[in-house]
């Protein structure tokens, strides 16, 4: 235990380097041959299988697993990258266990599903790494497209439209392209700058321009947009993040999990990033477990995650629950925060305990926390956009919004889980539809 | 615990598992190691005729395929018979069977087909005190370019000739080792047992070659660009071994002419069924190469605790209990009739009957928007296409329509009287006598 871990407050060099380097490692470290040809036999190459189904890119994961197991990992990639244009990283963050991994017949022969996220990074990582991009454009058609978003949804409807010839400019209000892959996923999830490198390999079909630091509404509007494309695509993510509406919400020390997340993931040297002794996450999505987990590696002290619902209906999934609690968060639930106390900065959050059906039961408990992450869901932000249904865009098909020649994808638009290989399915879906709207 | 002791052809051993002749049991060192570990005997690594040794290649000797997880399935050698001083395998078989005067020791013999040759080698063996003698008719490879091993073994007459002169020189039990590489395993059966063969042993390994090098266009194992076909063994080749065996245990001409089965044993399991189907004993090779010398504990403790499920008192009781119920196809129960049923609770919804019916097949399995598959029994010819390729063993079973019933494919109700293609209307050739 270094000196300073016991150090009050939030302070940055907690860890010794190595254990920085240790603790970010890659979650899951690519598999070798050898274990990937171990795991692909195990695969019973279904007929219409289940785990095609639970993917919401259809990739056709038996066949995938089979050219893995024939010893042709590339041609594996281009029958998921077909689907998934980010299929690497979907591998990567992709919450199998509870889409095709839950779905797969061996999960429910034997409790051991196939290890489909691990075989699909294999083959992705070996096309990747052989620097090959098995797609080209047709001829060009003239057409040109605006995206506004460089996340995941953005990025697979720019690349699937400038497959079929379509000239596309991808705006995006952050400095680096990726969206949430670049600044929302917990580093240990995507290590070697990967989310960087996959968006270089995927510019290399051509024909896509990518202009950052570009906000919608500060930058350009919509309608000049329209006025100055054949059509628009909007991935614009959800931008804004919920308030936990207390009194003294803006002392010091309170912040937004995703900004956290996104400064570990920008920070050069983990040592420079500052974390509290005790550390209090609010929220039980994927963010609240990325953000906590990563406090945790931080060489925070004390990491509590506190859900105001049970665990059962916590978004994180169960293997996500269990990483934190494996990694020493402790997960309370059944507990809403009703007060901030400290003065100036945070000192201690009070927690009623709830009922399932989330009415108070008058017992209170306060958690010391000099650090505090708010991770009770993200909110569409903007003025001008389509018509909304609910906070979300309202679409209809693949993606059409109520503007004519303007469709939306990803976590902006409604319906959908917002999950990173959602976002690729309705980006991708939504290019075919442009295409055929602008083609005939 | 079963009393597993064997006598074959008069040869005593503590457990009816040998070794069969080939490179585990090339040397003194590795025979000692076997009896060791259990094995009940050995047969020596063919030994060859006085003079210079053979060589062998300096390359890769074998090939390989593999099932899931790289479990060996088959193996190929091309390797030729001992190629130590004859003196040195007799020296040494003379010292292992006098310390192991309890197991079984074989000496495993190729010499050209000449009578003063095997009279020559004989004369040699018989003073290791040596057990008996298996000719060695079935190697496939190189030693049969010269005129010796399946080159022998392919002719009934010369299969004969060599038996008669063994017999005449020497009073050791001879077992004659048969190649599968001909069209009719019960010719050199036949030539073996009118040669005066005490018993015969196969199957010998098969022709073959286990895979090509797709950049080097070289058939494996690989010598210098270019591979010659080798002799396949392990647990690949035991179906083929296991009906040869049967072929020879039904005929009534070669009723009572001992077999030691050879081919593929892995398991307890596997030499109890060459046993069944009426070999007197088992040879084991590929299992040992595989898995060492150890696996023998696996077969004795499992063969014994069936033996002991199943109330023998001996081997003897297990041999050849199968024999009667193997019989031509015409023969077969034209009115058992069964259908395919799906334990629905143990099905993991994976498919694969579906695919291999609708595909495939008779299109008998249907297939629900919940993935929940059902037999069709007016479709369902009861191939069991579903029993062999679902992964849950049990999940699909053949369950038979009992008298009475009828069979909803053919519309006709179910008998219990034996009825076979002789008897069936449709038969061309059915007996006027009725």
């Amino acid at each position: 235990m270094r000196d300073n871990s016991l150090t009050p407050g939030i302070v940055a060099g907690r860890l010794d380097q190595a254990a920085y380097a240790e603790n970010f490692d890659d979650l899951h470290p690519r598999m070798d041959e050898h274990e990937a040809t171990v795991a692909a036999d195990r695969c019973y190459f279904c007929h219409d299988a289940p785990c095609i189904t639970a993917c919401p890119t259809d990739i056709d994961i038996p066949l995938f697993i089979r050219q893995i197991a024939t010893g042709t990992p590339e041609a594996a990639a281009e029958t998921i990258l077909e689907q998934n244009i980010l299929g690497g990283m979907c591998a990567r963050v992709c919450p199998t266990e509870t889409l095709c991994e839950q779905a797969c017949v061996r999960e429910a022969a034997e409790g051991k599903p196939v290890l489909i996220g691990q075989l699909q990074r294999y083959a992705t990582d070996t096309l990747m790494e052989a620097g090959v991009h098995p797609f080209t454009r047709t001829e060009p058609t003239g057409k040109r497209i605006a995206v506004v978003g460089a996340g995941p949804a953005g990025l697979a409807c720019a690349h699937r439209l400038a497959m079929k010839g379509h000239d596309v400019t991808i705006f995006d209000a952050r400095p680096k392209p990726g969206g949430l892959n670049e600044y929302g996923i917990a580093a240990y999830k995507t290590v070697d700058n990967f989310a960087e490198r996959e968006v270089d390999w995927l510019l290399q079909i051509g024909g896509i321009t990518v202009e950052t630091g570009k906000r919608l509404g500060r930058d350009m509007t919509l309608e000049q947009l329209k006025a100055d494309h054949d059509a628009v695509f909007l991935g614009i993510g959800l931008g804004g993040v919920n308030a936990l509406g207390l009194e003294a919400e803006d002392k010091d020390g309170i912040g937004n999990a995703v900004d956290f997340i996104a400064d570990l993931r920008q920070a050069s040297d983990l040592a420079t990033l500052p974390v509290g002794r005790d550390v209090v996450v609010i929220g039980g999505g994927m963010t609240a477990v990325d953000a906590a987990v990563q406090a945790k590696l931080l060489g925070a002290l004390n990491v509590s995650l506190v859900y105001r619902r049970g665990r059962d209906r916590m978004n994180a999934s169960e293997y996500e629950q269990d990483l934190a609690a494996s990694n020493g968060v402790r997960i309370i639930t059944n507990a809403q925060p009703v007060a901030i106390h400290g003065n100036g900065a945070v000192r201690e959050v009070e927690f009623e305990y709830t009922d399932d059906d989330l009415s108070p039961t008058g017992q209170t408990f306060r958690l010391p926390a000099d650090q505090v992450f708010k991770a009770i869901g993200q909110t569409l932000e903007g003025d001008g956009l389509p018509e909304l249904d609910g906070r979300k865009i309202k679409v209809t098909g693949a993606g059409r919004t109520s503007l004519d020649m303007v469709w939306a994808g990803g976590d902006c638009a409604a319906g959908g889980d917002d999950l990173t290989v959602t976002a690729v399915a309705e980006g991708r879906d939504a290019a075919e539809d442009i295409h055929a709207s602008l083609m005939g | 615990m079963a009393n597993l002791e064997t006598n074959f052809i008069g040869i005593k051993s503590p457990n009816p598992f040998w070794l069969a002749s080939a490179p585990p049991t090339d040397k003194e060192y590795n025979v000692r190691r076997a009896f060791e570990a259990g094995w009940g005997g050995v047969v020596w690594k063919t030994l060859g005729e006085e003079g210079p040794p053979v060589v062998n290649v300096n390359g890769p000797r074998y090939g390989a395929i593999w099932g899931a997880d790289r479990r060996l399935l088959g193996l190929n050698n091309i390797e030729l018979i001992t190629d130590r001083p004859l003196q040195t395998n007799l020296d040494e078989m003379t010292r292992v069977k006098r310390d192991y005067p309890d197991r079984a020791l074989i000496a495993s013999l190729m010499v050209p087909v000449n009578e003063d040759s095997w009279k020559a080698i004989l004369e040699r063996v018989v003073e290791t005190g040596c057990d008996g003698v298996e000719l060695n008719f079935g190697c496939p490879h190189g030693m049969s370019e010269r005129g010796m091993g399946s080159a022998v073994g392919q002719v009934p007459e010369y299969v004969q000739q060599v038996t008669e002169w063994c017999k005449k020189h020497s009073d050791l039990p001879v077992i004659v080792k048969l190649t599968p590489n001909i069209a009719d395993i019960r010719k050199p059966a036949q030539a073996a047992k009118d040669g005066g063969a005490d018993a015969v042993s196969l199957i010998n390994t098969i022709n073959s070659i286990t895979s090509v090098d797709l950049d080097h266009f070289s058939p494996e194992p690989m010598i210098d660009g270019q591979g010659a076909h080798g002799g396949y063994c392990g647990p690949a080749v035991k179906p083929i071994a296991l009906n040869m065996v049967a072929e020879i245990a039904r005929d009534p001409a070669l009723s009572g002419l001992p077999i030691s089965g050879i081919g593929g044993v892995t398991t307890w399991r596997d030499a109890a069924e060459f046993m069944a189907l009426g070999a007197g004993n088992v040879q084991v090779c590929t299992a040992a190469m595989t898995y060492g010398f150890k696996v023998v504990q696996e077969m004795i403790s499992g063969l014994s605790q069936y033996m002991d499920e199943k109330g023998f008192a001996s081997v003897d009781e297990l041999v050849g209990r199968a024999v009667p119920n193997v019989v031509n196809w015409q023969d077969l129960n034209l009115n058992y009739v069964t259908k395919a049923r799906i334990d629905q609770d143990a099905c993991i919804k994976c498919g694969r009957c579906y695919a291999a019916c609708e595909d495939t097949s008779h299109q008998a399995i249907s297939m629900s928007e919940d993935r929940v598959f059902d037999v069709i029994d007016a479709e369902c010819v009861a191939c069991n296409l579903c029993v062999n390729v679902c992964p849950v063993e049990g999940c699909i079973t053949m369950e038979r329509l009992p008298a009475g019933e009828v069979d909803p494919r053919t519309g006709k109700t179910v008998s219990d009287d034996y009825f076979n293609w002789p008897m069936h209307p449709n038969n061309p050739m059915k007996c006027a006598a009725e």
